[in-house]
């Protein structure tokens, strides 16, 4: 098993001084999908959000401990943030598309990074649209404005977006909870499908979700791990008793 | 007559009284405006705007250097006031939001949207009239452009805050730096509601007097040289009205319809910007 | 792959934006300073409390005293929100609890449009339209019937000729009246639905449920916006200067001349010629400052008070 990101002994304080989360210790597989499950406020966003430290946009937050990806600590001081987001992306819980047109929005992180030329970026962007299946929809329309799609759509085309600067991971962050059925089931075939060329995390409160889509799973609570372990093993047969009363529904 | 029966006469009572008074506010509506336009129709010829002034007492002459010049005064208050309104209010809803500071600028700039425009008059007088010797246009734009500062800066700072949080944190997560974030993804979203505000605030100084009435003074010649004083359609209006001269006060109604109609014409254009973009 | 942190345009565009920003509070020192210190001569002739209630404003002997200005600008003020509050909350009514839900919209469009009216158009109209109307019908009129009562009476005495208080503060607030509407509109709105309807619910009438309900619950943001088109009123120029007649004096009818700060700056501040009359000029525009100022400040206190009552 390759391992692609490796999160050793990391503590994390918003600020104000709130203990977030407490040791937590992970091993995050290469080409895999990982899930992070948890009942509400059990610091799997937290923790997600620390792969590509957008809290550090927010004043008083501290990270203690180490993520470690590619050899390097992403949570040292030296690290470029904007060379990081690149190579780990994000997608967010509500659709957010740019105000622009569909082709300027998943155009918009390779224009960040200085590819002008119009061949270029068409090439790459029709690339993007393929890997995230929405090409075929919006090939008539791509100099359309982007609020003319559907949610699923929408959001389909925040992750093409992403895919477009070629990160080696990309988070997501409740991706379907906006969305209808249809396009839920849409996005868990589009992950399941990048999942081959890129590393992903998947922060969900939806179980079900979880126990389709993802290979590796790990189980907050409170700020802390509670079990990690293959997909499988945790909603079969998890080895902590609280792992177990949450995949059965006991809380939520 | 029952309590019953006295409620309902009383309610009807007292909403017919609020008819009556929204009906009085909308008859002065329709009084003034109608004035303005039968006065100023009857004395809207073409040479009001190729010809200047002629000496006091003769009949005819036109206002053509008014309105060049309060053209002029516009547009430099204009390119004054817009950036520092707009740079402003995007320092206090990114940079600084939640910050005391933030919160110290908006409620100030909410004062200063409602001061007497001719106490800036005055202060634009003394630091901008006094060492240059004499009145002009420049001091006139100045004025303007502190008036129209803090009205941007407001509009400016209401329509980034109406761009979701969302939006911002996606682009971050592309790896834009913030300022990449402001220009090119906050500001598209706003650009309609910041362009009205920006019309609103043209509207607002664009028929302002007293502002000009010791900075930007008046000339009865033409000119376009805005170190010396230079004449504006409103302080005109203001001179010719109080005049004693009946065909001053007739180019006065006339310059009045005009500024009116232009005033009104792009505040209703910023107001239907607003509703057709933000109705969603 | 290295890691470097970029930092350049981004702290350029910060400081760009924080200069602007800042301009706001330079203006307002810079206001207070300059105005200060040209008033500086005026205050050392005649001291700040008695200059505020001297009477005499003599550009020859050179002696001037601010009490008949602010006299005239606090009576028209004064007098102008009378008239003007009952009507713009009627408007306000009207248009959230009255008007059939498509007018709604117009009627509220149309009163925005009046409140973008110069101030100059609204004084034009009254010296030339409403002034023949209030000297030949209105306060005749006035003169004959309520000027006749004992104490009241001597509101209404003098020669009506049309330019006087009553006129101006007419005009003046015809001129706020929009404003103060759109506000109180605002203030009305806030009110939530439900409690509303429990009232309906309850077999309240239409009017109960306004007086009850909609006004206790909006009042501060209604008052409010009262301080604040009072602010306003107090800084007026244009709307007054046609009509006020600028003479210097303090007087008990209606129908008299008078002088506001706004006005006196606007008629003789091109024409002081002693140093000692222009720096009692901007005394009174510093002291007009002040008083608006502080009258702006208060009503942004109590908009905020009702901002926070929607949160809770």
């Amino acid at each position: 098993m390759t391992v692609n990101i490796e999160v050793k002994n990391l503590n994390f304080y918003y600020s104000g001084g709130v203990h977030a989360l407490k040791n937590i210790n992970l091993s995050i597989r290469k080409n895999a999908v990982t899930a992070l499950i948890g009942p509400s406020g059990c610091g799997k966003t937290t923790l997600l959000r620390c792969f590509n430290r957008m809290h550090d946009l927010y004043p008083g937050n501290k990270y203690e401990g180490e993520i470690i990806f590619d050899e390097e600590n992403i949570l040292s001081d030296d690290v470029d943030l904007i060379d990081l987001r690149s190579r780990i992306g994000m997608v967010f819980q509500k659709p957010t598309p740019f105000p622009m047109s569909i082709f300027d929005n998943v155009a918009y992180g390779l224009k960040l990074r200085g590819v002008r030329k119009k061949a270029d970026l068409s090439e790459r962007v029709e690339h993007s649209l393929r890997q995230a299946a929405l090409w075929d929809e919006v090939k008539d329309k791509l100099f359309q404005s982007a609020y003319a799609l559907s949610g699923g759509q929408q959001q389909r085309l925040v992750i093409a977006r992403a895919l477009a600067v070629e990160p080696e991971a990309l988070l997501f962050d409740e991706p379907t909870s906006a969305l209808d059925p249809i396009s839920t089931a849409k996005i868990e075939e589009l992950v399941e499908q990048l999942k081959k060329s890129v590393t992903i995390i998947i922060v969900t409160h939806n179980m079900q979700q979880a126990a389709r889509v993802s290979d590796e799973t790990g189980f907050l609570m409170l700020g802390e791990m509670i079990e990690v372990g293959s997909t499988d093993t945790i909603f079969t047969a998890p080895k902590e008793k609280l792992t177990e009363d949450y995949v059965t529904g006991r809380f939520g | 007559m029952t309590r019953r029966t006295w409620r309902k006469f009383e309610s009807s009572l007292a909403l017919s009284l609020c008819a009556f008074a929204a009906f009085i506010g909308l008859f002065w509506l329709v009084f003034i405006l109608g004035d303005v336009l039968i006065q100023g129709i009857g004395a809207l010829n073409l040479s009001l705007f190729t010809q200047d002034p002629v000496p006091p007492g003769m009949d005819g002459g036109g206002l053509r250097n008014a309105f060049v010049g309060q053209f002029l005064i516009t547009v430099v208050a204009t390119l004054i006031g817009v950036p520092l309104g707009v740079l402003g209010g995007t320092f206090i809803a990114e940079y600084a939001r939640g910050k005391v500071i933030a919160r110290v600028i908006s409620d100030l700039s909410d004062i200063m949207v409602s001061v007497p425009s001719i106490v800036v008059g005055t202060f634009i007088y003394a630091i901008v009239v006094l060492p240059i010797g004499h009145f002009n246009g420049w001091a006139g734009a100045i004025a303007l452009a502190v008036i129209m500062i803090p009205v941007v800066l407001r509009t400016t700072e209401s329509m980034l805050t109406l761009v979701p949080w969302t939006l911002r944190e996606a682009a971050f997560a592309l790896g834009a730096p913030y300022y990449k974030v402001i220009v090119q993804v906050v500001y598209r979203g706003a650009a309609a509601g910041i362009f009205t505000g920006v019309l609103l605030s043209i509207a607002r100084v664009a028929g302002e007097t007293a502002p000009l009435l010791f900075t930007s003074f008046s000339n009865n010649f033409f000119s376009t040289d805005m170190n010396q004083p230079i004449s504006s359609l409103t302080v005109t209006i203001f001179q010719y009205a109080m005049g004693p001269y009946d065909d001053w006060h007739r180019q006065a109604w006339a310059a009045s319809l005009i500024i009116t109609l232009v005033i009104l014409l792009v505040t209703v254009i910023g107001r239907a910007i607003i509703k057709v973009r933000y109705q969603k | 792959m290295p890691f470097r942190i970029k930092r350049g345009p981004d702290t350029i565009f910060y400081g760009l934006t924080a200069v602007a920003s800042l301009s706001v509070l330079l203006i307002i020192l810079g206001i207070v300073i300059v105005l200060y210190k040209e008033a500086a001569l005026s205050i050392g002739k005649f001291g700040v409390w008695r200059f505020i209630v001297s009477t005499e404003w003599n550009p020859v002997r050179e002696i001037f005293g601010a009490a008949t200005n602010i006299f005239g600008t606090v009576v028209t003020t004064a007098l102008s929100m009378i008239i003007a509050l009952p009507v713009a909350v009627g408007i306000a009514v009207f248009m959230t609890e009255i008007a059939p839900k498509p007018l709604r919209g117009t009627i509220g469009a149309a009163i925005e449009l009046l409140a973008a009216i110069p101030s100059i158009i609204y004084g034009m109209w009254g010296l030339f339209t409403l002034a023949p109307i209030m000297s030949e019908y209105i306060e005749p009129a006035l003169q004959n019937t309520i000027g006749k009562l004992p104490l009241v009476g001597i509101l209404f005495q003098g020669t009506p000729l049309g330019i006087d208080i009553l006129t101006a503060s007419v005009i003046l607030s015809i001129m706020i009246i929009p404003f103060t509407a759109s506000i109180s509109r605002d203030a009305f709105n806030l009110t939530p639905s439900v409690v509303k309807e429990s009232a309906y619910g309850l077999g309240a009438t239409k009017w109960e449920v306004v007086k009850n309900v909609v006004l206790p619950y909006s009042k501060v943001g209604v008052f409010g916006g009262a301080v604040l088109s009072m602010g306003r009123a107090l800084g007026e120029t244009m709307a007054v200067a046609f009509v006020l007649g600028n003479s210097h004096q303090i007087t008990s009818s209606l129908f008299d001349a008078a002088a506001t700060i706004t006005v006196t700056l606007a008629n003789e501040f091109t024409e002081a010629d002693t140093d000692i009359y222009l720096s009692s000029l901007f005394n009174l525009a510093l002291i007009l400052f002040v008083l608006s100022f502080i009258t702006l400040a208060i009503a942004k206190f109590f908009l905020f008070r009702a901002q926070r009552k929607l949160a809770r």
